[in-house]
This record gives structure tokens, sequence and C-alpha cells, in this order.
């Protein structure tokens, strides 16, 4: 019973997470039809960020943090892609590692290979312990944070005229265009969306490791990608079950492989993504069945 | 049909002029520099076979293609080469084929796009209900997914939701495509109601006949070029007319 609990904590907080960074993936996917690879730059400006800033209220911190991650993205959309906009998917791809290879050299030469640690804050070191089950503060941070951001992005593509407008540009979007909706607008906007799910998780990435690298955020936007297509690529309701979905997934291996396979989670983990977009190639959940984003 | 019921605003220059288009996509040529005037209140059917360049002409007009030449005015000012958000704020409002209506979306969400460039918010609330008694099927509808309505209740939706732009010029691209006789019957009475309205309208179609014998004038366009122009008798009638140019399958028994 305690392990079992234990390891739904686990699988809800690494599904979380996973869920943050398919959602940004999959918001740009959704508006573009282009695979982000640089939203792992986003991350890692996040990142720097927080260690740069140490010496500020925590406030101040994650606003700053915030405001890097937007304007980054905005900055990326109008610099990297905006000329690229209507090239094959493939030449967005390709632009899209570039950009994240550029970024990631330059963090390198600024700030050197080694990593920068930093504290995020006390608490995400501190845990709760209720008889057996260990439960870090962080984790429940990870949860409340992932939790309010996806509820408040909902509420913002349902209930706004701009939301709206992004619905109706994921669909179709020469139609929306037809009608009036502005390409540059929804677009920027999408990335805005993305830097601010990046700059979440950047915090959250850094409060529990402490410390950043020039490649920080590489293979959360791998994981994130590999939930988003498990989910079904252009929906953002895939795009959070396939996190929830992978996190899960991995928890369980975790738990149940013996300690000589443990290595090999990963490995194992991907051979059941294999298996499942051979059975199901459009991921668990289809576009055009629910909120399309 | 040929009296406006309503008066005609006097422009001193055609409500639409297209001069010298020409649309290209890669090294094919679909429009090899026509020339069109439609002035305001004016039905102007684009008729002739597939790949005459009609869907090409109305792209073009709208922004949806960027014209490799020529100019395209309305009411005297140059929109050609402007994106297609900003040319449907010069009231140029398009029907595209095969509707594309946004499927994931409800009837009500689809119509308030429609008035996306509108910041009347009292003016929308009136077309509004405008267009859902000019639609009554869409008012039942209203919060469903539109990707349930039938063919004809979509079409229905693509054209009130263009309307709810409250366009000067209205481009419709083959309404009637695919619809049941009743409902094609309904999308010409439809169009014939906005023309006494006062819209002015660019209608193509396939179905020669009737868009022939419902518009002021009609342009016949084959492979990329206008062939002949004129009133419906001047065309010598609509079934005569399909039959010379389009072959048998423009007529409409």
């Amino acid at each position: 019973m305690t392990t079992l609990v234990q390891a739904l904590v686990n699988a809800l907080n690494l599904g979380g997470l996973y869920a943050l960074y398919a959602l940004g993936v999959a918001m740009v996917f959704g508006i573009l039809r282009l695979v982000n690879f640089a939203h792992s730059s986003l991350i890692m400006a996040g990142g720097y960020t927080l260690v740069f800033t140490a010496s500020l209220p925590l406030v101040v911190r994650l606003a700053l943090t915030v405001a890097v991650c937007v304007a980054l993205a905005m900055v990326l959309e109008l610099v990297a892609f905006r000329g690229v906009r209507s090239a094959a998917p493939e030449t967005m791809l390709v632009t899209s590692f570039a950009v994240s290879m550029l970024l990631s050299s330059l963090a390198e030469s600024l700030f050197g290979a080694l990593p920068r640690s930093t504290d995020v804050d006390p608490v995400f070191r501190e845990s709760w312990t209720f008889g057996q089950i260990y439960l870090p503060k962080i984790n429940a941070v990870t949860v409340v944070v992932v939790v309010v951001l996806i509820g408040g992005l909902g509420l913002f593509l349902t209930r706004t005229p701009a939301g709206l407008r992004m619905r109706a540009a994921a669909e179709d979007f020469a139609t929306a265009r037809l009608l009036g909706v502005a390409a540059n607008r929804v677009i920027s906007l999408a990335f805005a969306i993305s830097g601010v799910l990046a700059a979440a998780a950047a915090v959250l990435l850094l409060g529990a490791n402490g410390s950043v690298t020039p490649t920080f955020g590489f293979n959360a936007v791998l994981f994130g990608l590999i939930a988003a297509v498990v989910g079904g690529l252009s929906s953002l309701r895939g795009a959070v079950a396939g996190g929830f979905v992978l996190g899960a997934a991995s928890q369980l291996l975790q738990e149940a492989l013996p300690v000589g396979l443990a290595p090999f989670r990963d490995a194992l983990l991907f051979a059941a993504v294999f298996c499942l977009l051979v059975v199901r190639p459009q991921g668990l959940i289809r576009s055009g069945q629910g909120v399309r984003v | 049909m040929a009296e406006p019921l309503l008066p005609v605003p006097l422009l001193p220059v055609p409500l639409l002029s297209v001069r010298g288009l020409t649309v290209r996509y890669g090294s094919v040529t679909a429009l090899h520099g026509i020339d069109l005037d439609v002035d305001a209140g004016e039905l102007v059917a684009l008729v002739g076979p597939n790949g005459a360049g009609k869907s090409s002409t109305l792209a073009a007009v709208s922004g949806l293609v960027r014209p490799a030449a020529g100019t395209v005015t309305v009411a005297g000012e140059v929109v050609s080469g402007l994106a297609p958000e900003r040319v449907v704020r010069h009231g140029v409002a398009l029907v595209p084929e095969g509707r594309n209506i946004f499927t994931a979306l409800t009837v009500a969400e689809n119509l308030a796009l429609g008035a996306t460039i509108r910041r009347d918010a009292a003016g929308v609330a009136a077309d509004l209900d405008r267009q859902l008694d000019r639609f009554p099927i869409l008012r039942d509808r209203y919060g469903q997914q539109a990707g349930l309505l039938s063919g004809g209740e979509q079409q229905q939706l693509a054209i009130a939701r263009a309307l709810m732009s409250r366009p000067r010029l209205l481009l419709l691209d083959e309404p009637s495509l695919g619809l049941a006789p009743r409902l094609v019957d309904l999308v010409f009475e439809t169009v014939a109601q906005l023309r006494r309205e006062g819209l002015t309208i660019v209608l193509v179609e396939q179905n020669a006949t009737r868009a022939v014998e419902l518009a002021d004038r009609t342009s016949v366009l084959r492979t990329g070029r206008i062939v002949r122009s004129g009133t419906a008798d001047e065309l010598g009638g609509g079934a005569a007319m399909a039959a010379e140019y389009l072959g048998e399958a423009g007529v409409t028994p």
C-alpha cells in the first residue's frame, strides 16, 4: 500500500512535468506545424536567469524568469521562424535545431560548460513524511503549478476571443486569416504562451536539480516531444494526456524493473512508445476530437 | 431579377476592379492577366470548366494567393499583395470552396469568428440575429459542434459566417457543390436574396445554367483567360451558353 501510494505520488509528479514540456511543444506545433526543439533554449534561458538573479527576492526572480522566457520566445519567432514560416516542415524543424544549438553554444561561451548552481527556494529541498510515504514539497509545487497552468490555458482558449482565434487558427489557418485573424499576432501569442510554460519548467527543473548547464532543457523537450506524439501532436489535451501516460509508465518501469535492468528503463519506455505508435499512429487523442489546438 | 429593388450607391469607380491579374503556382500559370469590373450592387458570375481559373481569381482577390502580376482594387483602394486578414478589412468576404468551417468549434464560435474584424458589439449582435433568422437551422444548432452539421447546413454556416463581417463584396466559390437539389435551390435563393439586399457578389459556379440566369453579367473563363462576357441574353441564354462553352457537363437538365 505504502509503495503504491509512493509510486502514485512520483508518477503524478513526473507526469505533470512531462505534460508541461509537451504542452510547450504542442502549443507551437498546433498553430505553426513546427516541432520547436528550441523550446529547450527557452528552458535553459529561464535556468540561467534564476542563477544570475540569485540575490533578488523570489517573486522578482520568478517574474524575471517568465519575462526572459516570453521575450526570448517572441524574439526567436520574429528572427528565426517568421522567415521560414511558409517553407516545408523539414526546413522549420532544421531551423529549430539550429537555433537550439546556437543558443546552447552561446550559453557555453558566455557562462562556461560547467554547471552553475543556485538555490531557487529552500522549500524545494524540504519534504513531508506521512508514515513511510515520503513527499518532497517540490512534488506538490509541481502538481499545483501544472494544474494551474493547464487550467488557466484551458480557460484562456475556451473563454476569451483571443483563445477562440487561436483554436480557429490551429484548425485551419488560411480560413482563420480570411476572417481577419492576424497571422503574426496569433503565432506570436502561441510562442509567448510556450515561453510561460518554459519558464515554469525551468523553475521546477532547477528546483529539483539545483544547477543549470548549456544543455539544460534538452532532455525535457525530448521527453515532452515524445509525450506530445504519444498523446497526438496537434491536440493540447493529447499533450497533457501523453505527458501523464509517459510519466506514469516511466515510474511504473522504475518500480517494476529488476535492479539489473533499471539502466534500460528509457529504452524500454521508448520501445513501448514505438509499439503504441505502430498500433495507433495518430496518438492517443486524434486531432478533431475534442479541443484541438 | 434584372432590376435591383434597392437603390445602388453610385461610386465613381467599380467596387471591384481587376486588371491584368496573373496567378502562377510554380511553373503553372493558372490565370493569364484577366480584367474584371464589378459595380456596386451587381451580381457577376464566373463560369467555366475545371481548372479554368475561377477559384484562382477569388483566391487572388481575397489575398489567399499573391498574384504574380496585375492589380486588384476594392472601391479604389489597391488590395493586391495584402495578406488575407488585411483584405477582409477592406470589406471583402470569401466563402471558400468546400466551406472550410471550423469543425471542432461550435456553430456559435464559427459565427463569432466571422465578426473578428468588427468592434461594434451591438451591431454584431444585431447581425447575428439577422443571420440566424435567415438560416433558422443555425439557430437550432447554435451550440452544437459544427463538424456534426450536414453538408447543406455547413454551407449555410459558411455563408452566414462570411456575412458576419458585414462585407461590401461577397465572393462565393461553388456554393452549390455536392448539395442535394433542394439545398441547391436554397443556396441560389439565398444568393438572390442577398443581391436584392444590395450586396455586391461574385459567384463562381459549375452549375453554369442557374448562375448565368441569376447573374447581372457573366464572364466565361477557360484555361486562365476570360473568353466571353455579357448578360444571359447576350450570351444566348444560360442553357445555350453553358452547352456551347462548357460542354454537356455544365448544363443542368
